[in-house]
């Protein structure tokens, strides 16, 4: 687990914009979690975007990447059709899951692994507590995985007291800021070097002045090495799992799953149930596709294949649904489970750039996140599926070619269907619907250019002052009159060419509407 | 050829200008435009949100007021897309099928449609950058796609090219969306503006003096960011540059 790799291939992916001699900027902490309370994207942001070094450095790192990705896929003549291919692959083996899995659990069970099934989260965290209790364990060492997050399993562990050691140096820093990733590929990439340093001095003793890459990754690496040397248990998640042979492969650029799955004499695995592909031959298309997507790199440093324990050791796999059988059998939404967690999408996301991983409060976020998390909890990220332009992005660097923005189009459907939106909002929509299908009520309505500024974009939701005076934005100038007024006035031009004023001179503007 | 002119409500409320430039342009090329007085909007300001079934009667008007129609000419990118794509809170007849068949964005429609080879009339003395919106990249595919393996291609630069004297500049990131998303800009204000902001800075950087778009919602939204920010850019609709419009 080296950090130059980890930081070569992401954290330090594009300088940093900030000068030695500025103030340290603390870092913007994320969305405000209250239960199942609607989580609010649009407030945290605007604390990520007001921290102006924190907001560049991350837009600006998230763009490299994707650039990066840009140049890998230009490099590769056939990568229209290894998505397609890709998208296929996932397609048949989501629509034969039942059979796909039984002949992985039969193909592992014949190399000696132990197989369980977790309905959900509670269930995957009790399994894995009951392996460890079984075998005395009280320590386990972990590489990343975005499936544990949303079991909460840290949280969990913490409480049946057993200690919990991140490997990946990312979700490290994160673990010891108490924070969760921000990112599913980069955990840690809304933190500036400086707000490291901050973390690690605080939580390993470190000098809270030296940020330099060399020191910060020594002192990690002296002062956790120990702990996963001692480790009774080493735990993975599964970028791929192949039903032929019944093994999985995980990929990662530190090679801190070899540490984990080979160190302690217990490896346990979390699986979610839609990582199974067919066959071995099928894996070359997703490693090929999975970190040119994701950092730009022809490939992870490091792509492990497990198969079974070695000598004197033990091998467990947690094959967890945790929601996901339920969401294979909704018909619009089932293709989000093609996703290969590459964070294509949300490198690309202009408004998760912005914004930064954690203001979408839930485990995914950006792109991908707006279409999974209201499969597991529709209240709590009903705001979610707004936290997007719709721009489509997302889905043309998707490599499994799922239709990202058009899901989150649906779920906008159901939101509103639901009456997840609030009351004034729905209000504002039935009296939008009423005028704008009635010419006399709609020309009654925008009367006057400077009457239609206020009214139009009232149209979109109710909001007491008006959408234009937020900081940063001026409202607009209304003109004199509408084209409409124009073209009754001079008889569509044919009486009088003249364009009307453009609103220069301030008339009809109204600058405090509301 | 009956030819519809379809003036979306924003610009019919707060740009006018672009809806006479795409009337007096269209005329100039010889087409003979209707403009159906009726008309009212696309329904995308719900269908956006979500709000289908208060859409419907929105889009049933729109059906009404633009049926029979060869071409309905739209100088917005955003509204046309909504009507080939959306336009399904409503019963599928054969006059939606046709509607929604039918209607064509102004560049497309001088692009592919009547093929323009020359716009004598038009000349543009200024170093400009071309806005495209998501809509018109992803949705109508009027421009190239970094994210895909595809030739770089232009429609509404090509057509821009044929205007005497113009200069036309690359932004750094043409195909990043500007922030302004509909419902976006009202419910996501931080992140709406900070993309606007970032959005204006990448074209003023190219040293061009005018912004020209074929999306006016983009450019309202950029305008407003551009004054805050106290540049002096200036933001045109196509239309307005291909008829003449000298800036």
């Amino acid at each position: 687990m080296s950090l130059n790799h980890h930081l070569r291939h992401a954290e330090a992916a594009s300088p940093e914009a900030i000068p030695d001699q500025q103030p340290r900027e603390p870092q913007p902490r994320g969305a405000k979690v209250h239960g199942n309370h609607p989580v609010d994207h649009d407030e945290a942001a605007a604390r990520f975007i007001a921290a102006p070094h924190h907001e560049h450095m991350h837009d600006s790192r998230l763009w490299d990447l994707r650039q990066q990705r840009d140049a890998q896929m230009h490099g590769i003549e056939e990568w229209e059709e290894l998505r397609e291919h890709a998208s296929r692959v996932k397609s048949h083996t989501l629509a034969n899951l039942g059979d796909y899995l039984e002949q992985f659990t039969a193909a592992a069970q014949a190399n000696g692994v132990h197989v369980h099934w977790a309905r959900d989260a509670a269930e995957h965290n009790q399994i894995v507590h009951s392996i460890m209790s079984d075998h005395g364990a009280r320590s386990l060492i972990k590489s990343k995985s975005m499936l544990t997050e949303e079991c909460g399993f840290r949280e969990y562990m913490a409480g049946v007291g057993i200690e919990v050691i991140e490997t990946d140096l990312g979700e490290r820093i994160q673990q010891l800021d108490d924070e969760p990733p921000s990112h599913i590929v980069v955990p840690a990439t809304h933190k500036l070097r400086t707000d490291v340093a901050q973390v690690f001095a605080r939580t390993l003793g470190t000098d809270p002045n030296n940020s330099e890459v060399h020191y910060l990754a020594e002192q990690q690496r002296e002062k956790t090495r120990p702990l996963i040397l001692q480790a009774d248990v080493g735990m993975t998640g599964a970028n791929f799992a192949i039903a032929e042979n019944g093994a999985i492969a995980v990929c990662t650029n530190e090679g801190n799953a070899d540490l984990s799955a080979n160190v302690p004499p217990l490896h346990i695995a979390s699986i979610g149930i839609e990582k199974i592909i067919p066959r071995v031959a099928d894996l070359g298309v997703f490693i090929r596709l999975l970190s040119r997507s994701a950092l730009g790199s022809p490939i992870t440093q490091y792509t492990s294949h497990f198969r079974g324990p070695r000598p004197g050791a033990e091998m467990h796999f947690v094959m967890v649904d945790n929601g996901r059988s339920e969401r294979l059998g909704d018909e619009t939404f089932w293709s989000s489970l093609k996703c290969i967690r590459c964070s294509a999408c949300m490198n690309t996301c202009p408004v998760f750039r912005r914004s930064g991983g954690l203001s979408y409060g839930a485990t995914y976020s950006g792109p991908i996140g707006l279409i999974l998390d209201p499969t597991m909890n529709r209240r709590k990220y009903s705001k979610l599926p707004y936290a997007s332009t719709l721009n489509g992005s997302c889905t043309n660097v998707c490599p499994v070619k799922i239709n990202i923005h058009e899901q989150i189009f649906e779920w906008r459907k159901v939101m509103a269907s639901e009456h997840q939106p609030a009351v004034a909002e729905r209000a504002m929509m039935k009296a939008a619907g009423v005028v704008l299908s009635n010419p006399r009520a709609y020309r009654a309505a925008v009367a006057g250019a400077d009457r239609a500024l206020r009214v139009l974009p009232q149209f979109a939701v109710d909001i007491p002052l008006n959408p234009w005076a937020t900081p940063g934005r001026e409202t607009p100038q209304a003109p004199r009159e509408t084209f409409h007024e124009w073209y009754r006035r001079t008889d569509g031009g044919r009486i009088d060419t003249e364009l009307p004023a453009s609103g220069e001179d301030g008339s009809g503007t109204e600058e405090d509407q509301g | 050829m009956r030819v519809a002119l379809m003036v979306p409500c924003y610009a019919d409320a707060l740009e006018p200008e672009t809806g006479i430039a795409t009337l007096q342009l269209l005329r100039r090329l010889g087409i003979d435009v209707d403009y159906p007085v009726d008309q009212t909007c696309c329904s995308q300001p719900m269908v956006n949100a979500g709000f289908h079934e208060d859409a419907k009667a929105t889009q049933a008007h729109f059906v009404d007021t633009f049926a029979g129609y060869d071409y309905i000419v739209a100088p917005s990118n955003s509204c046309v897309r909504n009507v080939r794509e959306n336009l399904t809170a409503v019963e599928q007849t054969d006059r939606t099928r046709e509607v929604r068949s039918r209607i064509v964005e102004l560049v497309e429609f001088l692009h592919d449609v009547l093929q323009v080879e020359d716009f004598p009339w038009a000349e543009f003395p200024h170093k400009v950058t071309y806005h495209d919106s998501c809509s018109s990249i992803r949705f109508l595919k009027s421009s190239s796609m970094s994210e895909l393996r595809e030739e770089p291609y232009s429609k509404p630069l090509a057509l821009l090219s044929r205007v005497r004297g113009i200069e036309i500049e690359q932004t750094k990131r043409p195909d990043e969306c500007c922030g302004f998303g509909g419902t976006f800009s009202v419910l996501e204000p931080a992140t709406s503006v900070k993309m606007g902001q970032d959005k204006v800075a990448d074209h003023s950087s190219t040293g061009a003096t005018h912004v020209v778009s074929g999306d006016g919602s983009c450019t309202m939204h950029l305008n407003s960011c551009a004054r805050r920010l106290g540049l002096p850019m200036k933001f045109l609709h196509i239309a307005q540059v291909l008829n003449g419009d000298r800036g």
